[in-house]
């Protein structure tokens, strides 16, 4: 029963490992001959201006907000998808009604202009 | 497997820890962090029940507990944004205006 | 002791650890991370209850998409000097009797009453306890290779799915309407600014000056 995570354990190791090693290799393996330029924040590029604690725009919390919801959505589609064929018709006409409230706060959002990127 | 009272212990532990979080902190985002660890907390329970009573009742409680508090985080955070906007602060300590 | 055992030992301790940081730490950048290793902890945990559509779940909303909206919180509203935010010494006190007296109460319940499983006598009996009973020593049948997939499938998702569209069928549907107020509500506090702005800030007058 749990024995059927080993496989997934196991790529998690791997992908660790994986990440890790290939970020550390060229530092272990290249040479190291810093000068100013090198070290600058983007060599030959421009010069980085005021600090890195912006804030940033609304605009994106509200992508992420439309993500979460949709997030549930899918959550919810797959045990019906799991099942719908053993309760029928009925399971489908259930997952519509589910599906088509959410469209209409969808379809608010996007008439509301909220997800204009202006 | 471990008993079942561990399981409890380890959810009344996170339960308690966000409750202080909540208490102590002013930070309107942290203490919304910390109601985030409260429901976790109740999660973790339910789940040790269904587990241990091998009833699936308990998993679709989770569920509807993962949605409303998705819908929590959605429409808090954006009131927390909007505070930000107003007040210039997310300090709930200043956040007084309803306060009797 | 079993290694399923261990592993549930450390994550309770990752997730007791890391909780205690998010409520603890002064900086809320490292608050917001360190609830991500509480999350993941804890489906871990649904993992060793055997909950897998759960943790799964568990990754997906609460890492995927509340922690990252979490952290998009933390960016908008972010200030370059980040003033440590405490409670006043005066309402300490009480918050920490509330504490202490919630874990003394909870840890009290946990020890003292007396937690039944499902082969148990007293549950045993009740139309759920004869449900899961047969549930769990279903004799499995078929060939050996279907018996492996059996197995190999064990999942609760398909468990899930009859429950929620059979006897949590009218909660699903509330949770849809849930989910639409929030999302019409959250993108309506959160625009405020660029829906007013939008509009004109003086509507045109009506035409009754040129009667």
């Amino acid at each position: 029963m749990l024995s059927n995570y080993i496989p997934i354990v196991l790529m998690m190791v791997i992908a660790i490992g994986f990440g890790i090693l290939m970020a550390n290799l060229s530092k272990w393996l290249g040479p190291k001959r810093p000068n100013f330029q090198k070290l600058s924040t983007y060599e030959s590029g421009m010069i980085p201006v005021g600090t890195t604690r912006e804030r940033v725009s609304v605009k994106y919390y509200v992508v992420g907000m439309l993500f979460i919801i949709f997030d549930i959505e899918l959550v919810f589609l797959y045990p019906w998808a799991v099942t719908f064929d053993k309760v029928g018709a009925f399971a489908i006409g259930e997952m519509f009604l589910f599906i088509v409230l959410l469209f209409i706060g969808y379809i608010y959002i996007l008439k509301k202009g909220a997800l204009e990127w202006d | 497997m471990a008993p079942l009272s561990h399981y409890l212990a380890v959810s009344a532990i996170l339960f308690v820890i966000g409750t202080a979080g909540v208490l102590f902190r002013r930070n309107a985002i942290i203490v919304f962090m910390c109601v985030e660890l409260m429901l976790n907390a109740v999660n973790l329970t339910l789940i040790a029940f269904s587990q241990f009573l091998g009833d699936q009742t308990g998993q679709i409680l989770v569920f509807f507990v993962m949605t409303v508090a998705a819908a929590e985080a959605a429409v808090g955070l954006a009131i927390v944004i909007a505070l930000f906007r107003n007040r210039q602060t997310v300090d709930i300590a200043k956040v007084n205006i309803l306060k009797w | 002791m079993s290694i399923f055992d261990i592993l549930f030992y450390l994550f309770a301790a990752a997730i007791v650890l890391s909780a205690a940081f998010v409520s603890l730490s002064r900086n809320i950048v490292h608050a917001a991370f360190s609830l991500l290793f509480t999350f993941l902890g804890i489906a871990g945990v649904y993992v060793l209850l055997s909950a897998d559509f759960i943790a799964v779940s568990q990754i997906l909303i609460y890492v995927g998409g509340i922690l990252v909206l979490i952290v998009f919180g933390v960016m908008l509203t972010n200030r370059v000097t980040n003033i440590d935010i405490r409670a006043a010494i005066r309402s300490r006190i009480p918050a920490f009797i509330i504490c202490a007296g919630l874990l003394a109460l909870l840890i009290a319940f946990i020890t003292q009453a007396h937690w039944i499983r499902y082969d148990e006598e007293p549950w045993k009996k009740t139309p759920w306890g004869k449900n899961a009973v047969e549930q769990v020593t279903k004799p499995l049948q078929g060939s050996v290779r279907e018996v492996i997939d059996q197995q190999g499938s064990q999942g609760t998702a398909a468990e899930i799915g009859k429950l929620l569209m059979s006897d949590y069928m009218l909660p699903f549907e509330l949770l849809s309407i849930v989910l639409l107020v929030a999302l019409i509500g959250a993108a309506m506090i959160a625009r405020q600014e660029a829906v007013q702005k939008k509009r004109p800030l003086s509507p045109s007058l009506p035409t009754e000056v040129s009667q």
